[in-house]
């Protein structure tokens, strides 16, 4: 089964990357109030229901994928 | 006896071998341990966890190399009291283990900083600084991307009071929350730090201030050694 991570900076925490693109978004003329860079990982998990295989995400997000102190992350499971 | 400092190599390790000479320039017996071995050498009485870019800084600084098998040795040993010292990516790597408070992020100017700063030693009765004075201004290089240590204010109000701040940047060079260039754990047995002690060893290579904080090390690793044997 095919799921999808979104790792996010948390609110409030400076995101120096996500300001530099908000700044060349500016000068390309984009009206633009702010940008921020999170990530995307993509994973193949072996489940059998899309319960457990967004249980085994959210332990591999836990574990690995996010730091709790300045990240957020959603888990999307695609059936 | 010298003492033996297990110096950790991971892959993408590139301070470990100026850690290993600066180290037996004090005097200590310094050996590389690597990532693999999931023990550390029989005597071992002080770890170093070198600068570097381990398994390449993926994902984020250091959370990879937390999970390699010598980190469970590691951990066990700062858990018996052993002392610990992370530069750079070794911080990094402590922080993502949780054996220190806070993590590292992008510097806030997005650039490598590489260059000599100014710290002021908060607290020299600890382990890795009672060769400094309080208030002392020391000058060691800094050379990072992911400098920008963080914690939450709550948690920085508590690290403060309970005096687990060591070393402030005098002039921030990466957006450090609290100017903060060197943390301990509760226990005051691990200690992390951005600046490079040991690139500064030699007066020769522009200052010798890092030395202070290795033999700081060195000594009490000594002191632990000796009152080991005497409780023996």
């Amino acid at each position: 089964m095919r799921a999808t991570v979104l790792v996010r900076p948390k609110e409030g925490i400076l995101d120096p990357q996500g300001q530099a693109v908000e700044q060349s978004l500016r000068k390309l003329g984009f009206a633009v109030a702010d940008a921020r860079i999170g990530r995307v990982v993509d994973v193949e998990v072996e489940a059998s229901s899309a319960d457990e295989a967004r249980k085994q995400v959210d332990e591999m997000c836990r574990q690995l994928l996010a730091n709790p102190l300045v990240e957020s992350y959603e888990v999307e499971v695609h059936e | 006896m010298t003492l033996r400092v297990a110096v950790i190599q991971f892959p993408g390790s590139n301070d470990d071998r100026d850690a290993v000479w600066s180290l037996k320039a004090l005097g200590a017996d310094a050996s590389l341990v690597w990532h693999a071995q999931s023990e550390l050498p029989a005597g071992t009485a002080a770890v170093v966890l070198p600068g570097g870019f381990s398994y390449g800084d993926y994902l984020r600084s250091g959370a990879i190399a937390r999970f390699a098998p010598v980190m469970e040795a590691v951990r066990a040993f700062a858990a018996g009291g052993g002392l610990v010292l992370g530069i750079c990516n070794g911080f990094q790597i402590l922080c993502e283990a949780d054996l220190l408070p806070g993590v590292l992020r992008p510097n806030a100017s997005l650039s490598f900083v590489c260059r000599d700063v100014e710290l002021r030693v908060e607290r020299a009765d600890t382990p890795f600084t009672s060769r400094c004075q309080e208030g002392q201004r020391l000058v060691i290089p800094v050379k990072h991307h992911d400098g920008a240590w963080f914690a939450p204010p709550d948690l920085v109000t508590q690290l403060e009071e309970r005096g687990q701040i060591l070393l402030r940047y005098e002039d921030n060079p990466n957006g450090a929350v609290a100017d903060v260039a060197a943390v301990t754990n509760e226990g005051g047995n691990v200690m992390g730090l951005m600046p490079h002690p040991e690139h500064a060893v030699d007066p020769l290579l522009g200052s010798g201030d890092g030395a202070l904080i290795l033999a700081s090390l060195l000594d009490a690793a000594r002191e632990r050694e000796s009152a080991a044997v005497v409780g023996a």
